[in-house]
């Protein structure tokens, strides 16, 4: 895992030296809330319905015991003893006092973690794969080009005032477990016919009102070209996006309107001019960073479980992952228990997650844009140890990539933007779909819940997508069918009008049902719904 | 409380900057001021006779001034760069590392905090219009 030396330690420690000053600066006066906003933004601090909300970046989603332990001892003394994962590999803390921030910082900045460009319009924190370097069909690592990434992203002087938001994902295998396309600019580390590693470049990409799949504008970057390339995706965004209209600033918009032809042309342009600016790191910065990922030591072992405990041998079957030594799986602690709050966590659960990461996992752990928790490089042998100890504390439930576990943004219980409380639906579908018993034969179905337009929540990417929206002021839920966030991108679409919070859960059964009834040998929810279309699903919710 | 920050030894310029449009068609101008929707790189033929480019920042939340300053420097600028308009304290350290050479702001700035910004920083993680040398570099010098 990626470690600090005195520059990153030097950078992290003068930003929580900046934002104490910018801070009393406004409690001075001299700063506006106007002025203030984008500077407290910039590190993560939001102001929310009820209290501040401040994002931690958890840089591609990695987190050591020592990290995961700090998270939790904010969750304690600074919030209400829990914490949040997101959608971005990020961790919320919901219930954040303004004076209290710059401690928070000072505190995250002690373990080498911190808050910055967690917000604001700029480029945030880069996401990646969450089985990355445990997983059996990757490429290779492709953390170590999302820390040259992060490296590069952090304070860059050209890029803090961007029309809007910025996000970059990188990933290295076929299978995308990082949403790529959906992003503004998705990376994926491919090798092309003479065995050299480079980038393949999909820009444009993103959920929102406008969700856009991003089109492939360049297939093969040369790794000594990596950030003179993202330099010159950049700049043609910072000149030519759209400043007049916040709702389309995204860059997925410019790539639209000059359509993607024509950004490439214009980004290969300013390409060319930068690649005589001498800009791009050494690659010995490259080789520096692989070092902090090289593999831990694997040893052989057990290769199967004992399954004689039917409940340890689901959990097995649903929430392991095929690693690349096969002693070993990814294991995935699910942030859902049925009924709970998508991807909550309490400081008692991080402490002890934090342990055994310590006991089981080389103290690695991964934050899923599912918001679970992942382990990612467990021994076959020491499964039923683990799972014994999740199970005690409420975190073993067999749910993964099933309906109970939900992504779910903060919505109306939170969020100053939403329509509609997107967590109580959350709770009362994971309820439903448990009670009668279907969680199980419906297999593999990713449901996703926003509270608003701005989709936070992912619903355009679900194989059922929930979008909370305002009826003459009551709560009215859109639902949308046929989404997907792997490597068969696709957008989901709205079945018809919406349905009122308890309409909802049994339009949700009701598609589900759809699906039990018309599926085919092997077809998941997505392959039947690609095979037979709304119509059916349509005649069913409103026939 | 300063008016106008000047990075530079030279003699200010001592008239108004003219607008890009009505610079290109003048022939003596030597200051000219660009606004965001203005492209800098319609001034690269004509830089030999520049002494001057405002660059102006009606909100400071409109980044587009930050690349047209460096893309200046990038084409072997050498005259002053000054940043006018909404520019505050917090942003003119970027500001400066895009190769703006000057400031002048719409409400003064205290020049402590300008001091404190512009030391905040001890180093710096990418390579930009100034001549600071970034991280990577210095780790593998
Ligand atoms: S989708 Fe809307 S309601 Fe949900 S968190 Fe985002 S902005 Fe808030």
């Amino acid at each position: 895992m990626y470690a600090y030396d005195k520059y990153d330690q030097a950078m992290v420690d003068a930003r929580v030296e900046e934002f104490r000053d910018q801070a009393q600066r406004r409690l001075d006066g001299k700063l506006s809330e106007d002025q203030f906003k984008p500077l407290r933004l910039m590190n993560g601090l939001y102001l929310q319905l009820h209290a501040y909300m401040l994002r931690v970046a958890v840089p591609y989603g990695t987190l050591n015991s020592r990290q995961m332990h700090a998270l939790a001892d904010i969750a304690d003394k600074y919030d209400r003893g829990y914490g949040h994962f997101t959608t971005r590999q990020n961790i919320q803390y919901n219930w954040i006092k303004l004076e209290d921030a710059g401690d928070i910082l000072a505190d995250l900045a002690a373990v080498e973690m911190h808050a910055i460009q967690t917000s604001g319009n700029c480029i945030r924190n880069i996401s990646s794969d969450h089985f990355a370097g445990a997983a059996q069909d990757e490429l290779v690592d492709p953390r170590p080009y999302a820390e040259l990434l992060r490296q590069w992203s952090s304070f860059h002087p050209e890029f803090m005032y961007l029309p809007r938001k910025f996000k970059i994902a990188v990933i290295a295998s076929d299978t995308d477990r990082a949403a790529m396309r959906l992003h503004d600019i998705g990376i994926q580390i491919v090798k092309n016919d003479a065995g050299e590693l480079g980038a393949s470049f999909y820009v444009g990409g993103g959920m929102g009102r406008t969700p856009m799949i991003a089109p492939n504008i360049r297939e093969f970057v040369p790794l000594d070209q990596l950030i003179t390339y993202s330099e010159a995706c950049l700049r043609v965004y910072n000149r030519y996006g759209r400043r007049d209209n916040k709702y389309k600033a995204r860059i997925k918009i410019l790539v639209h309107e000059l359509g993607a032809e024509e950004y490439t042309r214009q980004v290969e342009e300013e390409f060319a001019h930068l690649l005589g600016q001498g800009i791009e790191p050494p690659i010995a910065e490259l080789g520096r960073i692989k070092t902090f990922f090289t593999d831990p030591e694997f040893a052989d072992g057990a290769k199967t479980v004992d399954r004689s405990d039917p409940d340890f041998a689901l959990w097995v079957d649903r929430n392991t992952h095929r690693h690349k030594h096969d002693s070993y799986v990814s294991a995935v602690i699910s942030l859902k228990p049925v009924g709970g709050i998508p991807g909550d966590a309490t400081a008692e659960q991080m402490h002890l997650m934090a342990q055994l990461a310590r006991d089981y996992s080389f103290d690695e752990l991964r934050v899923m844009h599912t918001q679970n928790i992942v382990l990612p490089h467990v021994r076959i042998e020491d499964l039923h140890a683990l799972w014994t100890a999740l199970d005690e504390a409420g975190l073993g439930t067999p749910n993964l990539d099933r309906i109970g576990d939900i992504i779910a943004c903060p919505g109306l219980d939170y969020c100053s933007l939403a329509n509609a409380r997107s967590i109580p639906l959350a709770q009362k579908i994971s309820q439903r779909f448990t009670a009668n018993g279907k969680e199980d034969t419906l297999g593999e179905l990713k449901l996703k819940i926003s509270g608003c337009i701005n989709a936070c929540g992912h619903h355009h990417a679900g194989h059922i997508g929930i979008l909370g929206v305002d009826k003459k002021g009551v709560e009215n839920y859109q639902l949308l069918l046929g989404g997907s966030e792997a490597e068969d991108t696709s957008l989901a679409k709205i079945t018809g009008p919406g349905f009122s919070e308890d309409g909802i859960v049994d339009a949700v059964e009701t598609a589900a049902d759809v699906y039990l009834s018309q599926r085919e040998d092997g077809e998941r929810f997505l392959d039947t719904y690609r095979r037979i279309g709304m119509a059916p699903f349509k005649e069913a919710l409103y026939g | 409380m300063v008016d106008i920050l000047r990075f530079r030894d030279d003699e200010a310029v001592d008239h108004a900057a003219v607008t890009v449009d009505s610079f290109v068609e003048q022939t003596n101008a030597n200051a000219v001021r660009i606004e965001p929707s203005d492209d800098a790189r319609d001034l690269i033929p004509h830089l030999a006779q520049i002494h001057l480019v405002e660059v102006n920042f009606p909100v400071f939340g409109d980044g587009r001034g930050y690349s047209a300053a460096r893309i200046l420097r990038e084409a072997g600028y050498t005259g002053e760069i000054r940043a006018v308009g909404d520019v505050l304290v917090d942003q003119i350290g970027n500001m400066k590392r895009c190769g703006f050479d000057a400031f002048e702001p719409d409400a003064p700035l205290d020049p402590a905090d300008v001091k404190a910004a512009l030391n905040r920083w001890p180093e710096v993680y990418q390579e930009s219009a100034d001549s600071r040398t970034p991280i990577w570099n210095l780790r593998h010098e």
